[in-house]
């Protein structure tokens, strides 16, 4: 069998936290060796079988089946393979994952990608609050990958994000890229307020409404020559663009209270 | 080496020689603008005074036009490469070359053309500089890009080019009756192997006029000088071994360049096909006995190998 199946009986009463649910560790194992690999459910320390059918071993293409909105941590420092989840994913799903793709078929929760550090992640629905965020106190972010949501994000996305790319198809909450230091923050449709708030480097591009911080500035008008290798980046990754694959973009520099060396490219049709 | 079997091509002798070349090292770089004319004017300027490493230190011309959906930004483009003898030596050269005709040029924004390539010569890394602090860069699918604000606007330049293992100096000769004949014969070739992807003929015009032997019989500076034996006015004069048959009153060359082997026997190919036509007596090449390059092109096996 070239993949491993798990199908979740039945919903848990609490969390499950199951960080073991990972392709490249499953690549090594057995159907009965993955069904002993642990997860926590509340207090309790459990097999992975209880609350799973494990089908197919020494594979690297996983699908989860099942309501897994309360298991959190799938995929979570995952370093290659294929994880798709076929429907809403729990927290931190994809969180620290340094390499491989996941791909959440439904919506996302809280945290997802939170600290990813490389590979690609997909959402097909919405993504809630951090989405590819970083972990309270930590000073980094999202240090390198893609990750893209078709749907819209909660608040903070890309908070502290360092390296790497992210795009939302949809709108994004409020503080979005806050405190970035690098990398390329996407967003095609509205954003919410204190969008690059504490920006000190790096790049929003935003394709909808946005209400700027008086701490940005206005530069000009242009299309800058890196959004076009960008957008065909994401067009080749699966992700729809939309209108900004024409017009220009207006450029506004800060976050002036921090660093001032970020932008936000302001999308316009003409 | 040579076969010894007389072989033509619609009337055209072509002798039983080979052409001699060596190792080079070659990058390929895209220049991509807002429009094909802009594009070309800034391959046209980067590729230009590229000729020969003898004396320019690097060889270079145009590969080929590309349309938007051959480029990594989605605009017109042209693919240029460039050959010196050193991956190091290649590098200063693109250094320089980009920053005084690309960075300068309108529209323009400049990719590495071999993201593959084993070794890495920088690009955007030199050039960055130009900024003065206000530069940025933006990693996309693993390739590092320099935005290095300019009046206009900003210049995009990738921060590395890819160097490759590469072959240059292969060549043949169009020798004729007339200066007329042989440059028509030389346009033909050139027009056919600008149609072959993976080389370029740095030449003027693609065509030499000069060729070349090694150092001079008179002054000992001269690391090349006149092909004596190939000069028609030089025909007769005393010390002078003239390699032209009778008939014959002018001679021009084609040199080639390219990434690979089966890139240049194309190229050679189609050139002396195209260049068998009335009024060339023979189809020659230039080679020193097989003691300056390692790359040999025997004339009569590149029609034998097309044949099978």
């Amino acid at each position: 069998m070239s993949e491993v199946r798990l199908t979740l009986r039945q919903a848990p009463s609490v969390a499950l936290e199951a960080p073991c649910v990972r392709p490249d560790a499953f690549a090594t194992l057995s159907e009965a060796a993955i069904a002993r690999l642990p997860v926590e459910h509340g207090r309790e320390v459990v097999a992975l079988g209880e609350f799973f059918d494990v089908r197919g071993e020494h594979a690297d293409q996983v699908r989860v089946e099942g309501d897994v909105r309360r298991v959190k941590r799938l995929g979570a420092g995952m370093i290659g393979g294929s994880l798709i989840v076929a429907g809403s994913a729990g927290r931190h799903t994809g969180a620290g994952m340094s390499g491989g793709s996941l791909v959440v078929e439904g919506d996302a929760d809280d945290w997802t990608g939170l600290g990813m550090r490389g590979g690609r992640l997909v959402v097909h629905g919405n993504a809630a609050a951090a989405f590819c965020g970083a972990a309270p106190g930590s000073s980094r972010g999202m240090t390198g990958g893609l990750a893209f949501v078709r749907g819209s994000v909660g608040v903070r996305v890309g908070e502290r994000l360092r390296r790497g790319v992210i795009a939302v198809g949809g709108s994004a909450g409020a503080y979005a890229g806050a405190h970035m230091v690098a990398g390329t923050l996407v967003v095609r449709g509205a954003l919410g307020p204190g969008a690059g708030i504490g920006l000190k480097r790096g790049s929003i591009v935003a394709g909808g409404a946005l209400e700027l911080l008086p701490t940005f500035r206005y530069a000009c008008r242009y299309r800058p020559g890196y959004v076009d290798l960008l957008f065909a980046s994401l067009e080749r990754h699966g992700f729809d663009v939309g209108a900004m694959a024409a017009g220009a973009f207006d450029r506004f520099g800060g976050d002036h209270a921090d660093l001032g060396r970020g932008e936000i490219l302001k999308w316009t049709a003409s | 080496m040579t076969d010894g079997v007389p072989l033509e091509r619609r009337g055209v002798a072509i002798r039983d020689t080979y052409a001699e070349a060596f190792g080079m090292r070659a990058t390929r770089l895209v220049i991509t603008a807002a429009s094909p004319r802009w594009a070309r004017i800034g391959a046209d300027a980067l590729t230009g005074f590229a000729t020969s490493v003898i004396g320019c230190k690097v060889e270079a011309g145009v590969e080929a036009e590309l349309g938007p959906s051959e480029t990594p930004d989605g605009r017109p483009g042209v693919s240029v490469l460039l050959f010196a003898f050193d991956a190091a030596g290649l590098g200063q050269r693109v250094v320089e070359r980009v920053g005084q005709t690309l960075l300068t040029c309108a529209t323009a924004a400049c990719f590495d053309g071999l993201p593959g390539g084993t070794e890495r010569a920088p690009m955007g890394e030199g050039l960055r500089f130009f900024g003065d602090g206000f530069q940025s860069s933006k990693v996309i699918d693993g390739r590092r890009f320099w935005r290095v604000p300019v009046m206009e606007g900003e210049f995009l330049v990738e921060a590395s080019v890819g160097v490759q293992r590469a072959i240059g100096g292969g060549n043949f000769l169009i020798l004729a009756v007339d200066a007329a004949a042989a440059l028509a014969a030389a346009e033909a070739a050139v027009d056919a192997m600008r149609r072959v992807r993976g080389v370029i003929l740095p030449f003027p015009g693609g065509v030499v006029r000069s060729g070349s032997k090694v150092g001079a019989r008179r002054y000992k500076k001269m690391v090349a000088s006149t092909n004596d034996a190939y000069c028609p006015s030089l025909r007769g004069r005393v010390g002078v071994t003239s390699a032209l048959p009778d008939g014959v009153h002018s001679t021009l060359e084609i040199v080639v360049n390219g990434l690979d082997r089966a890139a240049i026997e194309a190229s050679l190919r189609a050139g002396i096909d195209a260049a068998c036509r009335p009024g060339v007596v023979e189809i020659s090449a230039g080679n020193y006995g097989g003691k300056l390059g390692k790359h040999l092109f025997p004339l009569h096996a590149l029609f034998a190998e097309a044949a099978r």
